[in-house]
């Protein structure tokens, strides 16, 4: 064991950066595109359905297949860690996009009658009341999304884009169990990490509201 | 010199074709109280809304300080009138404290400025600011919680209060407490106040006028004494249905089951 970390450890550091820069970028580019396209459509609804439903065949996609298809891309394929980029992002979106516009809905109407009738701005109505009480829900759906990526994150070593799944991909090939757990298991580590981390911050944003507390 | 608020011929029929309001007109005079009074269903919330727009009459106009609404800002309209509602008005996520001041803080008064009239109005209300101004609306009494409500509906002092069933969700102690606490308030403050209630005795108690609404119809808008002795058919329906138990009581006494 201890020959082992010896030998693969400062491997398994770099890769997990590695990993971690891959997810981490993607969810940014997710959140940045999915909470302000999620609030455009709770303000025209009759939109929800298709936008969300695009973003749902998105999540349909194999992984494996999405990573290949976006590889013969002019300035995407010139780097691999850009088409897991936009892969992982495009997997994130749903589940961030479909809690901030449900988030959103989910808000006692009254809440908003008396928002509106108190004169407040559209803008002050958003800010000040919207995305605080539905902030517990999108941080769900980022949480959601998080964990997916981590994952998904893995299979990008197949198209060289670096991250756990190189140790994973060079175990499998090797026949080496050992080398395959030196991916995995931090990989699994990594999700659980986050998804702890971003439910307690989740959960606290829920207390702060006093109200609806999300699981 | 004009009315405080005026109905001129207020009608609204929903997009469906029902008819909620037909053709009413009110006068309310500054400083006084005017109740609005009627079974659900009769238009009464919806007349109160025409005020602030919320409600936008289909026809006739509504005017504050004979000035029309009808082409006033929105934002500034809602701001300049205090407005409370029943139960659910609080946001789950302010406290108290900045709750109250809400208004004046979509304004941009100072932080400063907006905490002291927050725990002035506070005061006002009954309510002790450094038992309660750092509390959630969850962890208060309806009572308390109705309080909140009104002092937020007084912080950009607003002419006129509009007051949905402010009491509707009371038990009858509570609610008789703040009647009292209204009406104390309402005495020193002269505000012009629109309330809605279908509870007879709320509106005999708190209303300079009692304007009774039937199927979007204003049926009568009379003094409280004069309300009582009134023999129109409707008003004398309205009195008899709320004054069955105490005669049911009475009979009783009586010797008669």
């Amino acid at each position: 064991m201890t020959e082992f970390l010896h030998r693969y450890g400062a491997e398994i550091v770099t890769l997990t950066l590695e990993h971690l820069w891959l997810t981490g970028a993607a969810m940014l580019i997710a959140v940045t595109i999915a909470v302000p396209t999620g609030i455009a459509l709770t303000r025209s609804p009759r939109w929800a359905r298709p936008v969300i439903g695009a973003a749902n065949i998105l999540q349909t996609i194999p992984s494996l297949a999405f990573f290949g298809f976006l590889l013969p891309l002019p300035w995407l394929g010139e780097r691999a860690a850009r088409v897991a980029i936009v892969a992982l992002t495009a997997y994130a979106l749903l589940p961030i996009l479909r809690n901030t516009y449900a988030g959103i809905q989910g808000i006692d109407p009254s809440v908003i009658f008396v928002a509106r009738a108190l004169g407040l701005t559209g803008t002050q109505r958003l800010i000040k009341v919207e995305l605080p009480l539905a902030a517990s829900f999108i941080l769900a759906g980022v949480r959601t999304a998080t964990v997916t990526c981590v994952g998904i994150a893995t299979i990008a070593a197949a198209v060289g884009a670096g991250g756990l799944g190189e140790l994973i991909f060079r175990g499998v090939a090797s026949v080496d169990n050992g080398l395959i757990l030196a991916g995995a298991i931090p990989a699994a580590a990594l999700a659980l990490l986050l998804d702890a981390s971003l439910g307690l911050l989740e959960k606290r944003l829920a207390i702060r509201t006093g109200q609806r507390q999300t699981s | 010199m004009p009315a405080a608020i005026e109905f001129r011929s207020v009608s609204f029929t929903t997009a469906q074709g029902r008819v909620l309001l037909h053709e009413i007109s009110l006068a309310v005079e500054a400083g006084t109280t005017t109740v609005l009074l009627g079974r659900s269903g009769s238009g009464k919330t919806t007349l109160l809304r025409t005020v602030n727009r919320m409600v936008e009459p289909t026809s006739g106009d509504v005017s504050l300080q004979g000035t029309s609404t009808r082409d006033a800002d929105l934002v500034a309209l809602r701001r300049g009138i205090g407005y409370v509602i029943q139960e659910t008005g609080l946001f789950p996520h302010f406290t108290v404290e900045r709750d109250v001041a809400l208004v004046l803080e979509a304004q941009g008064s100072p932080r400063a400025d907006r905490i002291r009239r927050s725990h002035e109005l506070l005061t006002a209300v009954g309510l002790d600011p450094s038992t309660f101004a750092r509390r959630y609306p969850h962890q208060l009494s309806g009572g308390q919680r109705q309080r909140v409500g009104l002092a937020r509906a007084l912080a950009a002092e607003p002419s006129a209060l509009l007051m949905d069933e402010p009491f509707g969700a009371l038990d009858p102690l509570t609610r008789a407490e703040m009647q009292d606490m209204l009406r104390a308030l309402l005495a020193r403050l002269r505000k012009t106040v629109l309330l809605v209630t279908h509870d007879l005795d709320e509106a005999l108690y708190l209303g300079d006028q009692i304007a009774l609404l039937q199927e979007g119809k204003l049926i009568a808008c009379l003094p409280p004494k004069k309300f009582l002795e009134s023999s129109q058919p409707e008003i004398q329906a309205y009195i008899r249905a709320f004054h069955r138990g105490e005669r049911s009581a009475a009979a009783q006494q009586e010797g008669r089951p």
